[in-house]
């Protein structure tokens, strides 16, 4: 275990939390914007879950998106990949324009949104097969390779999620044998393989061990530098280690979420403009 | 006991001592309907006790390699090799045939149950239809078998037999099917879909792939009840005393082989129908078990 | 309040940031392109469909062909086939009622004697009777029994069950001719013996479902009972029968389904004459045993449709009586949650 590594990330974020605003607020003019929103309001049935909601998500920066369970961020996340699509009678309104394109157009091909905008859950879910196939598995489906452009990619993608020094002797081993902090930097590395533009995490680390979440946290940093990432956490300090940009939802009696508040994560954790977002930040760290 | 100065129990009617037995009258029924109760479970599995040892007893003698691989000798010859090779080969190649239409369609049936419009209308009157089905007597489907391929081809063959049974097997792959896929948590089917793979590929590389076990199962236990099945055959695949000359001619069974023979007047076909016996429920207590350690494997992994 | 923030908090939303304007990568489109193996996915879906229909087509195709079928002995006979108790071949008159009477009280005969066996078993390997691992076997040899083929049942029937029973059928007779059930000399087949066997195969489906029942009672309530001083016997009859009355019924109405269909064991022990007699010990015929013995023979027309016709009957029956079980257990189910 490299303890060091810690150190280096509590020692980075803390000192940079106070002197991160004034990098942020410049920061926009040069950011691209990967991802953006405008009054997207996401329906059960004829349950509204989430109320027009409208921010921007920056190409390579990590956007954490927190608030209260319930209030919606999960269902806002997956309406970005449309998955949720699959998992219960879901309806959109509003834009979302992935690099200029509305990705709710009837023309979209739904397998490539998923494998440009890739996800990791909330519980690890490797497939019941080799640690291998699971990484190969997204390349596959995408079509035909040969053996050794698969096992290029297959071992690029585990080198990107940290895990590939624990796994390398072991690639034809079940993925079920791992630690569920392995499981979960597998199910990265498998979401990478496809070589996303984009990584949804929903609350990533809520089922591991805090070391396996610093390891997680950690590699976040390196990733960051080729994608652009959007992690929903309950857990508040993770949000203010790992992310540039904040976004802070809620909900009321009437039990639909709202964007409360969005900015740079250093305002929106030192000088939040929303009374609710102080309350919940102070309530929280207090 | 605890040899300590027990407060007096107070005078009190209604406080009962605690040591008392019950009143005769609750003891007798307890008694009775336990001895009862037992004895019932006793009678309930003295038959299949019956059965194993009869079969054993009246089949085993005559089961030699000679048997397993000869024709049946005509009545009264003597010292010809006396068989039933033809029927083992019969049952095969219907509960092959069974097996060629019902697993697409069952194994399509339970896709479409577990992975399409689970909760619609549409899938809980197919799932309804599909539960019906099984409760149809085989006899009805043989009846059915009859008229659709018997009537129209203008004979006996094996493939009304394989026909008949295939739609006996065909609800139960298909729940089992169902069943076996539901297993399949769901989470692996948004990993699967988040990984950009299209319906196409999530259901067979990951739904079908994991739920195989449980799959084979299913079939497993539809070629059981399959092979066993007479009164489906009876009157469409009929039988004959030699090989099976193709799928359209008639075709002899084991099944139908044991009708016949246990209600023979010659005590030596009616040893036959022992022996055959002897062979048909090995058959289907094999295909049980193999399936019973086909199920344990998931369990375990 | 969120209804004012139109623009996002963080930054102005400015056209330059968009990456289609700054020269768009291919790599990004989310349309489909040419070439997409989108048929694969739609094919896909076809297929899925059509078998699933024409699974459930099977069992409308089937009620037609054989309604079809019995089409000239409907047009001969009408309903009167229903009530009529001739049948013979050679005459071509033709009357199903022998029939429906020896598969009515095979039936009940069967369902007689197992329910209260089936219940028996499902009691003994649901409640703490014996240790778990001498229940779970007994449930499985139990359930063992359906797995044995009827002809097997049938001849042991014939060969062991018939001669077995013979001296108490004549007992029967000798001490209590005088009842009409028993009024009749046996000789060996009867509808007696049908009924006992039919009771030997459906005790299995009484029994494991039965077993099901018992089993997803929640355990509160049996400790309710108990710690009110009832007896075990007591909660039994009293809390534990009365709330899965609808399972076991269900279970019972399937075991009756079942037994009204059984072909094999029954045709070889009843005799298959048919006739109309209220003694058990007389030879009998069901629906099944007269579809099993004639139809391979049958050809002329009218045989045939009196057959399928009769086949009809019995369908019409199974299929009311299935569905009626499968509606009580579905009840139970949800009383259940």
């Amino acid at each position: 275990m490299d303890y060091n590594a810690s150190d280096k990330i509590v020692k980075r974020i803390y000192p940079e939390v106070k002197d991160l605003s004034a990098v942020s607020q410049s920061a926009p003019e040069e950011l691209i914007t990967a991802l953006k929103i405008r009054n997207l309001s996401c329906y059960y049935g004829d349950k509204k879950a989430v109320d027009s909601v409208s921010m921007d998500i920056y190409q390579g920066q990590i956007t954490a998106i927190i608030g209260p369970s319930g209030c919606g961020k999960s269902t806002f996340i997956k309406a970005i990949n449309r998955i949720s699509e699959l998992e219960a009678k879901v309806r959109f309104e509003g834009d979302v324009e992935f690099f200029g394109q509305n990705i709710y157009n009837r023309r979209v091909n739904l397998n490539k949104l998923r494998r440009q905008i890739g996800m990791v859950f909330q519980k690890p879910n490797p497939f019941p097969i080799s640690i291998y196939d699971n990484v190969a598995y997204g390349i596959r489906v995408a079509g035909r390779k040969s053996r050794s452009e698969l096992d290029e990619f297959v071992e690029s993608a585990l080198r990107g999620a940290a895990i590939w020094d624990e796994v390398k002797d072991n690639l034809k081993k079940s993925a079920l044998g791992l630690s569920g902090g392995q499981q979960q930097r597998l199910c990265i590395a498998r979401a990478l393989a496809v070589k996303p533009k984009m990584l949804l995490m929903d609350e990533p680390c809520s089922a591991l061990d805090p070391i396996a979440t610093m390891k997680i946290e950690e590699l976040l940093q390196t990733l960051r530098e080729e994608l652009t990432i959007a992690i929903v956490t309950h857990n508040m300090q993770q949000a203010s280690r790992v992310s540039d940009y904040t976004a802070f939802f809620n909900t009321d009696e009437s039990r639909i979420g709202q964007l409360i508040e969005f900015g740079p994560t250093a305002k929106i954790f030192t000088d939040a403009t929303n009374p609710g977002t102080r309350d919940y930040i102070a309530g929280r760290f207090g | 006991m605890i040899d300590r100065a027990s407060p007096p129990i107070p005078e009190d009617s209604s406080l009962e001592e605690l040591q008392s037995s019950l009143p005769i009258g609750r003891t007798i029924f307890t008694i009775g309907m336990t001895v009862l109760a037992f004895a019932f479970t006793g009678l309930a599995l003295l038959p299949l006790l019956a059965i194993l040892f009869a079969i054993l007893r009246q089949g085993l003698p005559n089961l030699n390699w000679e048997t397993l691989t000869s024709l049946p000798a005509p009545v009264g010859m003597e010292g010809v090799a006396n068989g039933f090779a033809n029927a083992t080969l019969g049952t095969l190649i219907m509960v092959g045939i069974a097996s060629l239409i019902s697993i697409p369609f069952g194994l399509m049936t339970g896709i479409f149950l577990s992975e399409f419009s689970r909760d619609s209308k549409v899938a809980s009157a197919i799932r309804f239809i599909t539960t019906v089905l099984t409760g149809i007597p085989s006899v009805i489907v043989g009846v059915f078998a009859y008229a659709v391929v018997v009537l129209t081809t203008g004979g006996f063959s094996a493939l009304a037999g394989g026909f008949a049974l295939s739609i006996l097997m065909l609800p139960v792959v298909a729940l089992t099917t169902e069943e076996a896929l539901k297993l399949v948590p769901i989470s692996q089917r948004l990993a699967s879909a988040a990984l950009g793979s299209n319906r196409f590929q999530t259901t067979f590389k990951i739904v079908v792939a994991t739920a195989l076990p449980g799959i084979t199962t299913g079939i497993l236990l539809a070629v059981a009840r399959a092979a066993g099945e007479t009164a489906p055959l009876i009157f469409t695949a009929l039988f004959s005393d030699n090989w099976p000359t193709g799928l359209s001619d008639p075709t002899p069974s084991l099944s139908v082989l044991i009708y016949n023979y246990a209600n023979s007047p010659f005590s030596e076909q009616n040893e036959l129908a022992w022996t055959a016996s002897v062979v048909l429920v090995s058959l289907i207590l094999l295909i049980s078990v193999l399936s019973r350690l086909v199920t344990r494997r998931i369990i375990k992994s | 309040m969120m209804k004012e923030q139109f623009e996002p908090a963080g930054k102005p939303d400015s056209g330059k940031t968009s990456f289609v304007k700054n020269g768009f990568d291919a790599d990004f489109a989310l349309t489909n392109g040419t070439g997409e193996n989108l048929w694969l996915d739609q094919g896909f879906t076809w297929l899925v469909h059509g078998f699933a229909y024409g699974t459930a087509f099977v069992l409308f195709w089937l009620s037609w062909v054989i309604f079809q079928q019995a089409q000239p002995a409907i047009a001969h006979f009408g309903l009167g086939f229903l009530w009529g108790s001739t049948w013979n071949i050679g005459e071509l008159t033709f009357g199903a009622l022998p029939f429906i009477y020896g598969t009515l009280v095979s039936s009940a005969l069967a369902l007689f004697i197992a329910v209260p066996v089936g219940v028996a078993v499902a009691l003994i390997t649901s409640e703490d009777f014996l240790p778990p691992w001498v229940r779970s076997p007994i449930a499985f040899v139990v359930e063992l029994i359906a797995a044995i083929p009827s002809v097997i049942i049938g001849m042991w029937g014939i060969f062991v069950l018939i001669p077995f029973l013979l001296p108490m059928q004549q007992w029967l007779y000798d001490r209590f001719s005088w009842v009409p059930l028993f009024s009749t000399p046996p000789s060996g087949p009867s509808l007696l013996v049908a009924g006992i066997v039919l009771s030997i195969m459906i005790v299995p489906t009484v029994a494991a479902i039965s077993r099901e029942v018992l089993l997803v009672i929640p355990k509160e309530l049996r400790s309710a009972s108990m710690s009110l001083g009832a007896t075990r016997w007591e909660t039994i009859f009293r809390v534990l029968l009365p709330s899965g009355t609808s399972g076991i019924l269900g279970a019972s109405t399937l075991a009756l389904g079942r037994a009204l269909g059984e072909t094999m064991a029954v045709t070889m022990v009843i005799g298959n004459s048919p006739q109309l007699n209220p003694s058990l010990l007389e030879l009998g015929s069901t629906i099944p045993s007269v579809l099993a013995t004639q139809f391979a023979e049958a050809l002329d027309k009218l045989h045939i449709g009196a057959l399928m016709y009769l086949s009809l009957i019995l369908f019409a029956i199974t299929f009311l009586v299935n569905i009626a079980a499968v509606l009580m257990v579905r009840v139970f189910g949800h009383q259940q949650i």
